[in-house]
């Protein structure tokens, strides 16, 4: 989600006096060297006062990191990434900088933000959501702690989580994604910074959306968040992720690991309105999004729903999944990708079917323009455990032009005879017909395009919390201005 | 001044000329209807007054509310009061009848210098009007035209119109498809519209509209030219004598 102003001046009221927003990069950093290396990876654990055993990890991950090719199986294309080139760490010095005031936001970012005009008044709404503050890699401000504390809810940084409660941490940390299992999941186990924590106790319903609002702040700094959501049994919680990043002219690499665990009986939704800076119209300076989301649904009866909008980034790489493990385990996904300009996304799930009547829906809902390219790629796994197992999937693309491409590609592996598997796709454009209809009612070329592909992902837009929805709306407007005539 | 002015018209389809030379004066507060057999350029004529890309305008001018028309986009064209009920409304997955009519109530309200409705009054402005077509909450909210019978998306068209409150109505082989009861419920719907500073254009095959719409002119055209022009006893005749006797060149 883009920080709007509001956002903005919440989160400086929330940080008082102590750090101040903006996306200015002449915060002072204290920073890594440039590059990698097991020096890099021991600097980060020192200055995070880590113990020795997340040390070690941390260490493992980065030898074998060593010895893994890039994923090559994606339909995306990009120059090798220089890893030698990026920063690995970078904190904000607090209590010593001045405030920084909007005019020195760049006018088009800030643009953006006035066409997503949530307006001030809505603020106090906004309240209502707990921000965990990432600036660059530290955690500075987390809202709202004490009320959810009452409840035995954790809502935290990473960081603090490892300090305060490194039982949960040790118990849990790459339980879903382990250190090895894909080249960007495990350079983000060696070098991963900061991010969120969340433990929600037996039986706690979650009273608010938590929520995170990622920004990349410094040059050159590959974000590394880690995030681990931990719903014991009977318990729900519902998340939010939104991301936004200003102009930037070198490409910045982002991998991220999300991690969650359902228990008996628990529900975890996690949402997230990704809209970082996509590139220029040439796809150049965008950002690279390699992102590992990964659910285990280890409980009967435990359900993790994965909402995504992703309209930003130069090329996006994620398949949000869930591991169905507990009998009666449900996972769902649900996706609108855009992808204008010359972004790409290869962009899908996985539904791995382990417990008895386990259930899983995909939706997924592809838009592409310009020259963009875009694949949903999605794996259906029933294994021979799963007896009674559904699935289904649909999947519908829709181009806006003739030069954009979309793909489809569906893998379904069952080793179950009673399984239920469905899959059904379509591909569509938007028509002249539809175009020149709500023109002639009085809509531009642009606000047509929007409604008509607002109405082609209100499948998904639904599942959003309400906040998230609005915004989202607008924010698929935004995404593909200038893509019709 | 006249409402709408056209002098001269020539257009084409595809390098096709399908319009030769049509000229029309309508004033506000009139109702006109133009008639003609099928190829004779009607919808072609309400699809350039509407803007339509690939409908080529090779010759003439049209002058709209003291402005000219040709050099306005489709969506500027339809914010300064220009309003066409499609013969073939196009449906719209996923997009709320109300969702869309309150995006374009909006745009056209802005384009008046007027604030925007917020949900509660537009919704209250829409069922005052939809009542009068019979249309209920259950049709506002399916996808726009989706799954439509004839009928209900003309009555819906009747609405858009009924909302939007144009300053110029076309009206595109409205009576297509609809039986003797969905006519008369569109017919009223259209009638309540009619005020001194709003005109009618509306284009039909058949007289039977009229009887229910009645006309201050009638117009007839064939092979792209308006051949002959009268009032409503027009209509009359022609249902009487067929377009036979008035087409020269095709006359039986």
């Amino acid at each position: 989600m883009a920080v709007t102003s509001e956002t903005l001046a919440q989160v400086k009221s929330v940080t008082e006096d102590g750090y101040k927003h903006g996306f200015v990069t002449d915060i002072e950093m204290e920073r890594t060297a440039k590059g990698l290396s097991e020096d890099t990876v021991r600097f980060i654990s020192a200055r995070k006062n880590e113990p020795e055993w997340l040390l070690e990890w941390r260490l493992k991950a980065y030898r074998h990191w060593l010895t893994m090719p890039e994923p090559q199986w994606a339909k995306v294309s990009f120059p090798p990434i220089d890893y030698q080139d990026s920063y690995y760490f970078a904190a904000p010095k607090s209590d010593s900088d001045k405030p920084k005031s909007l005019d020195e936001v760049d006018p088009k970012l800030l643009e953006t933000y006035a066409k997503l005009g949530i307006p001030l008044l809505e603020q106090e709404m906004l309240a209502g959501v707990a921000v965990d503050a990432v600036f660059d890699s530290v955690s500075v401000a987390t809202t709202y702690k004490k009320k959810l504390g009452e409840m035995g809810i954790i809502f935290c940084s990473f960081s603090e989580a490892v300090q305060e409660h490194p039982e949960l941490v040790r118990q849990y940390l790459g339980s879903v994604v382990p250190y090895a299992d894909n080249k960007h999941a495990t350079l983000n186990s060696a070098v991963f910074t900061d991010g969120s924590f969340v433990y929600i106790p037996k039986g706690v319903r979650c009273p608010m959306e938590l929520s995170t609002y990622f920004r990349i702040n410094a040059e050159n700094t590959g974000q590394f968040e880690r995030t681990l959501i931990i719903a014991d049994a009977g318990s729900y919680v519902s998340y939010l992720e939104g991301c936004t990043a200003p102009q930037r002219d070198e490409h910045q690499l982002h991998a991220a690991v999300v991690e969650l665990i359902a228990l008996d009986d628990a529900e975890i939704k996690y949402s997230t309105v990704q809209n970082w800076y996509p590139g220029d119209e040439e796809g150049r300076g965008g950002i690279y999004n390699f992102v590992t989301k990964r659910g285990a649904c280890r409980g009967r009866n435990s359900k993790i729903a994965w909402t995504q909008v992703e309209t930003g980034s130069a090329i996006t790489w994620k398949y949000p999944s869930c591991l169905l493990i507990g009998d009666n385990s449900v996972g769902e996904f649900y996706s609108v990708a855009i992808t204008a300009n010359r972004q790409q996304a290869d962009t899908g799930t996985k539904m791995i079917h382990i417990g008895r009547n386990t259930t899983s829906t995909i939706i997924s809902k592809g838009i592409a323009a310009g020259r963009a390219d875009q694949t949903y790629r999605g794996q259906v796994k029933i294994m021979a455990s799963a007896e009674g197992a559904r699935n289904f999937t649909q999947c519908d693309s829709l181009l806006i032009g003739d030069q954009c491409g979309a793909h489809t590609v569906p893998y379904i592996e069952t080793h179950n005879p009673t399984a239920r598997v469905e899959h059904e796709a379509t591909t569509s454009r938007i028509s002249d017909d539809q175009l020149f209809y709500c023109m002639q009612r009085g809509l531009s070329a642009e606000e047509a395009v929007s409604v008509i592909v607002n109405g082609f992902c209100k499948e998904v837009m639904r599942t959003l919390p309400m906040e998230f929805a609005v915004e989202a709306q607008k924010l698929i407007g935004i995404s593909l201005e200038g893509s019709v005539g | 001044m006249p409402l709408l002015e056209i002098n001269g018209l020539h257009a084409t389809v595809d390098g096709k000329p399908i319009l030769n030379g049509i000229d029309l004066v309508i004033e506000a507060g009139e109702v006109h209807a133009i008639m003609g057999p099928n190829g004779s350029g009607k919808s072609t004529l309400a699809y350039v007054l509407a803007g339509r890309e690939g409908y080529e305008v090779t010759a003439g001018e049209i002058r709209y509310d003291g402005k000219d028309l040709l050099e306005m986009a489709a969506d500027e064209r339809a914010r300064a009061g220009l309003f066409l009920a499609f013969q073939y409304p196009v449906e719209i997955p996923g997009v709320a009848g109300t969702t869309f009519l309150k995006a374009a109530l909006n745009a056209i309200r802005g384009h008046r210098g007027e604030s925007p409705l917020d949900a509660m009054q537009f919704l209250k402005f829409v069922r005052e009007k939809a009542g009068a077509l019979n249309i209920t909450d259950d049709m506002l909210r399916r996808s726009l035209n989706v799954g439509f019978s004839g009928g209900e998306k003309k009555r819906n068209e009747a609405l858009q119109m009924a909302v939007l409150e144009p300053k110029m109505a076309i009206l595109d082989e409205t009576d297509s498809g609809l039986d003797i009861d969905a006519l008369k419920l569109v017919a009223s719907g259209v009638n309540a519209l009619r005020a001194p500073d709003r005109s009618l254009l509306v284009i039909t095959h058949y007289q039977r509209l009229l009887d229910y719409i009645v006309p201050d002119y009638v117009h007839i055209l064939a092979d792209g030219r308006i051949v002959r022009s009268g009032d409503k006893l027009l209509a009359v005749e022609l249902e009487e004598k067929g377009y036979g006797a008035f087409v020269g060149a095709k006359a039986a």
